[in-house]
Order: C-alpha cells, then sequence, then structure tokens
C-alpha cells in the first residue's frame, strides 16, 4: 500500500472535483424532474425555464401514467400498459439470457463431448459482430416466424448471449476440481450438482448479470421500434419518443414525467441488488 | 468392511501414439480391515492409485476389486466407499451438517436416520457445537474433521485419504494423525491413506506401500520396510536421514551396494577410515559426516557421546547383522 499523504488543500480540492462531478451527472435528472412538475405553458413562455419545482407534479404524473386529454386538447397514451410491456421484456431476457447462458457454460466447462472447442469459439466468436450488422437478417427470420407483436417476437432474439456464457464459463473455471469429485463420491449425478452446488455457488455472478441484463434488455429501443406495430405491444421508451413526434405541440412536462417513470424500473434494480454486490465482494467463498 | 485387491493395474495417458504409463502393473492385496498407507515422493502414482479405487480415475488395465466386486466400471457412489480430500472440498454454502448430509439425501436415507447419524459422527468428532456453521467460520482442523464426518456417516467400506494432513500445521497434524488412529480401531474400516510423508506412513501404517515412478517397490509392515527395505530406493527413502549406500568402502563386493542406516555405525578402531566434514546438532543426537572414498556417509550418535571435531579422521564401523545388501545394476535387495 501506498502513502496516503494528509494535506488540507488536497482534501479540499479533491472534494471540490467530486461534487462538480455530481453536479454534472445529477443536472440533466434534476432538471427533468423540474420540467415533470411545470405545465407546459411554464415550460414554453419562460427561456430559460425556471429551475424551481411547480406545483403540477401530482397530475403531471397521472396524465403521464394514466393517459387522457390535456388542456391543449391533445391525447396522451398510458404510460403503464407499456410499462408493464418493459418489465416484462426486460425479465424475459435477464432470466433467459441466465438460464441459457449458464445451462451452455456448464456444458461447455464440465462435458467432454465431440467439437467441444469448436463450439465454444462459435459462441465466442458471435462476440465480434455487433447487434446492428445481423439486425435484417433477424428481423427476416422473426418476421416469416410470425412472431412480430409478440413477447417472443421481443425477447428471444436477444436472449442468447456469449457475453453471458464467458462470465459463467469463467466462473466455472475457478470451482476446485475437489469440489466436482467430492460431490460424484456423494452419488450427485451432474444435474445434481449443477442444481445443489453449482448455482447457489454462483449466486453473485447471477445476481451481476441480472442487474446489467435488466437494463439492457428495459432499454431495447432500435429492437421493438422494427417488430412492434401495435400500440399494445409498445415498451415505454418507444413511448417517451411517440410523445415528442405527436402530431400536436409537444408536451414537455408528460414527457419528462413518462422519462422519470421509465427511469425508476432500473434504478430500483440497480439499489436493490447493490446489496447482493456487496455480499459477493465481501464473502470469499469458493 | 471389505478388502482391496489390485490385479495387475495399469494407468496410462495420453494419445495411443505417446502413451505415459503412470502406474506399471501394480497387484497387491489389502486385508478386511487393515490400515494401509501409500507412500512416496511427489509423481510416483500413489494418488492416482487412490483415485483409481475411489472412481475419478479410469483403470487402464487389470481390476480392482472391493470386498469380492471388481470395480473397474462403477461409478464413485456405487463403489461404497468414502474419500477425504487434500483441501477438504467442502460445499462451501452448504452448513456443517449439510455438508456431512448430502450423500444420504441423495442415497434417500430417511430424516430421522440422517440426523442420528450425522449427530454421532459429530459426537465423535467434536462438532457438534459447530453443525450450522459454514465452512468459512471454521478452522483447519475443524475443516479437516468435517471432511472425516462426511466420509464416517456414509458408513462405507472403505475410507480413501488423499494427503488430509498435509494442509496442517505440524502441531494439528501429530494431534490429527493419533485421532485418526482411535477411530480406525474403532471402526475397524479398510482404508488407504496416501501420503509423501515417511513420518505420517510409519505411525498411522498396519502395512505400506512404497512407491516409485509407478512401480510398487516394496508392500509391508513398517517394520519390514525398515528393517529389510525391498530396494535401495525404499532404503533411501524411508528414514531420516537416509540409509547410506556405499559402492567403495573396503569389503563392499563388486556390483554390489552396501547399505548401513546412520544409527547402526559406531566408530571403532578396526572400522573404515573415514575424514569428518560437517557435524549438525539436532538435539538428543548428532550426525556426524564423513567422505569415505567416493561415498559420505553419515553417522547418527547420541549427543552425551563423544563427537569428533570437522577434519578428524575417523574410523567407522557398522553393527554386525545390520548391514543391507543391495544388487548396483537393478538396486533390488541380495541380503
Amino acid at each position: 500500500m501506498s502513502m496516503i499523504e494528509r494535506r488540507p488543500g488536497l482534501t479540499v480540492l479533491s472534494h471540490l472535483v467530486l461534487i462538480l462531478g455530481v453536479l454534472i451527472v445529477a443536472f440533466p435528472v434534476y432538471v427533468t424532474i423540474v420540467a415533470s412538475t411545470q405545465t407546459t405553458a411554464q415550460i414554453m413562455q419562460n427561456t430559460p425555464m425556471s429551475l424551481l419545482p411547480g406545483e403540477h407534479a401530482l397530475e403531471t404524473y397521472r396524465l403521464a401514467l394514466f393517459g387522457g386529454e390535456t388542456e391543449a386538447g391533445g391525447r396522451i397514451n398510458p404510460a403503464w400498459p407499456m410499462m408493464w410491456v418493459s418489465l416484462v421484456t426486460a425479465l424475459l431476457i435477464s432470466f433467459g439470457k441466465i438460464a441459457i447462458s449458464i445451462l451452455s457454460a456448464f456444458a461447455i466447462v464440465y462435458f467432454r463431448f465431440p467439437l467441444r472447442g469448436l463450439i465454444f469459439w462459435m459462441i465466442f466468436i458471435t462476440l465480434m459482430l455487433p447487434v446492428e450488422v445481423r439486425i435484417g437478417p433477424t428481423y427476416g427470420v422473426v418476421a416469416s416466424l410470425g412472431m412480430l407483436n409478440s413477447y417472443a417476437g421481443l425477447t428471444i432474439p436477444l436472449i442468447a448471449s456469449a457475453t453471458a456464457t464467458f462470465l459463467f464459463r469463467q466462473f466455472f473455471l475457478t470451482v476446485p476440481d475437489e469440489l466436482v469429485e467430492a460431490a460424484r463420491m456423494d452419488g450427485a449425478g451432474p444435474m445434481r450438482f449443477f442444481w445443489d452446488i453449482l448455482l447457489p455457488l454462483s449466486r453473485t455472478s447471477i445476481a451481476a448479470l441480472f442487474v446489467i441484463q435488466f437494463i439492457y434488455g428495459w432499454n431495447q429501443y432500435l429492437w421493438p421500434l422494427l417488430v412492434t406495430t401495435k400500440e399494445d405491444m409498445y415498451p415505454v421508451v418507444l413511448g417517451i419518443r411517440r410523445l415528442i413526434s405527436g402530431d400536436a405541440y409537444t408536451e414537455w412536462n408528460v414527457v419528462m414525467a413518462t422519462a422519470m417513470l421509465a427511469m425508476l424500473p432500473p434504478a430500483l434494480v440497480v439499489i436493490l441488488m447493490q446489496k447482493w454486490f456487496v455480499k459477493g465482494l465481501v464473502d470469499s467463498e469458493k | 468392511m471389505a478388502a482391496i485387491s489390485f490385479q495387475n493395474v495399469v494407468k496410462r495417458y495420453g494419445t495411443a501414439k505417446s502413451p505415459v504409463q503412470v502406474i506399471h502393473n501394480l497387484s497387491a492385496d489389502v486385508e478386511h480391515g487393515e490400515f494401509v498407507v501409500i507412500v512416496g515422493p511427489s509423481g510416483c502414482g500413489k494418488s492416482t492409485l487412490l483415485r483409481m479405487v475411489a472412481g475419478l480415475e479410469e483403470i487402464t488395465d487389470g481390476a480392482i476389486s472391493i470386498g469380492d466386486r471388481v470395480v473397474n466400471n462403477l461409478e464413485p457412489a456405487e463403489r461404497d466407499i468414502a474419500m477425504v480430500f487434500q483441501n477438504y472440498a467442502l460445499y462451501p454454502h452448504m452448513s456443517v451438517f449439510d455438508n456431512m448430509a448430502y450423500g444420504l439425501k441423495i442415497a434417500r436415507v430417511p430424516k430421522d436416520e440422517i440426523r442420528a447419524r450425522v449427530e454421532k459422527a459429530a459426537g465423535i468428532l467434536e462438532l457438534m457445537p459447530y453443525l450450522d456453521r459454514k465452512p468459512r467460520a471454521l478452522s483447519g482442523g475443524q475443516r479437516q474433521r468435517v471432511a472425516m464426518g462426511r466420509a464416517i456417516v456414509r458408513q462405507p467400506q472403505v475410507f480413501l485419504f488423499d494427503e488430509p494432513l498435509s494442509n496442517l500445521d505440524a502441531k494439528l497434524r501429530a494431534q490429527t494423525r493419533l485421532e485418526i488412529q482411535k477411530l480406525h480401531r474403532e471402526l475397524g474400516i479398510t482404508s488407504l491413506f496416501v501420503t509423501h510423508d515417511q513420518v505420517e506412513a510409519m505411525t498411522l501404517a498396519q502395512r505400506m506401500i512404497v512407491m516409485n515412478g509407478g512401480v510398487m517397490e516394496q508392500f509391508g509392515t513398517p517394520e519390514e520396510v525398515y528393517s529389510k527395505p525391498a530396494t535401495t530406493f525404499v532404503a533411501s527413502f524411508i528414514g531420516s536421514p537416509p540409509m547410506n549406500l556405499l559402492n567403495s568402502a573396503a569389503g563392499v563386493e563388486a556390483g554390489t551396494i552396501l547399505g548401513v542406516r546412520p544409527e547402526h555405525l559406531d566408530f571403532a578402531d578396526d572400522g573404515w577410515e573415514a575424514q569428518v566434514y560437517a557435524v549438525e546438532l539436532l538435539g538428543a543426537e548428532r550426525l556426524v559426516y564423513c567422505q569415505l572414498n567416493q561415498d559420505t556417509l553419515i553417522v547418527r550418535i547420541h549427543e552425551d557421546q563423544a563427537c569428533p571435531a570437522v577434519g578428524e579422521a575417523v574410523r567407522v564401523k557398522p553393527r554386525a547383522d545390520r548391514t543391507h545388501r543391495f544388487d548396483a545394476s537393478t538396486g533390488k535387495r541380495r541380503s
């Protein structure tokens, strides 16, 4: 460990830098919150817009969440069905990804089968191609399978994951061989070993992946834009975009409120799962 | 409980083109209830041999039987054996109780009986206060006892130990050695114990298998191995400091190696002429290192005996009937 020098000047400076950083990150979120508490008229008429919270928070959020007529006569679609679509999609994607990748990593690490190395490299090499490159053909497949406007279409093409498979593989390689052998001596078959020993040992990796994949699934924009054409299958991220491009003039307060609502679930997942991360770091059991 | 029998057991790794043979045609019979130690330097194949009994390594050729069953093609769990691993291999996410009970749960033993068996084993091993703890909350010695407990509750026909004491400190090792002896006396289960430590081998074994380079050099009681080593390897591997192996001393016939243990040499006027080049005090005894023609010779004397000075010329004589003769080309014992 290096010596840490205590110099008051340095402490003040580092705090200043940190506070500045926090402000830069937090300011846009603050503006969003403030805008969602004012009326559209207040936002449009004051340039620059007031940075003090307004008094219309409740009605704006009610409008964003449940929809209805605006004062200007525009129609706002309710956000909650879209949030439901986003939630189901994100959960299906994250659980699907974890299930598929942990099983493939299990097969690759613990079973000897012909072409094992080749199969591993085939999975691994898909990491080299960005999603956008194969989005056209993938759309073609999904469309011809009749999966447009369905949860299957929204999630299945995103579930296969080389990254997660690779991560679980790396973790499994650190599990001592003696543990596998002890389980064999105890009479545990491969799936029993997987359920009783490997899965509990992987729980911190699973938690970490869940957080990453939930946010990934929740924030999907391009793919849902392609495969959904019906309003009842739009995720909330698409919904925000649609609020802005409406033919009436944009209700910025509702847009901001919807953005806040769309940010809540991923934030909640991070906050709730944070404990697991820390636990994973403190428990060094293997 | 059961006897274990090795019949011409061979283990080869690698491809057909470039095979690496690690066990060479090994045959031995371990008797029912016996405690047999397999000892040898690292890489001699002792762990491989144990793992073949366990079913963790395939048997390339030959047969291993436990009781009257040939177990070559049986899964580890079907062999009715239990194993204590070097690093204990406890399941880190399970409590001590669950660690010990896991094998029984899989074997669908009724819950009440699992509890009874685990508690009995925990009682013997003084683990009762720790049943709810996770392995990480235990000391090395306690983890070792949990690993033994996991083996005991299975009530197997054979215990296999793979260097179970090598991760303990010296004091705990000596204590655990005694515990294992006591356990074997109480349970009387046939045991195979692998170690590279000759003290462990000598103290624990009823009979011991000395291995070198995949070959069984000798199989006998500790007394036999010590007083009648079958080969020069055994002679130099068992005993500390090792047996002196001489071929340049007066009276040694050509083609023969003469072996004398350091404790069976005395300073006497009619002995071999040698030059002292170092002396070590070990506490109760001294080791006197001498140069005898082309050979080095170690003489062990009590600390209260007269000790020659470094550089002094001495005469050294082996005690009658305490010399061993080996063939110089094969290393095998002649008389």
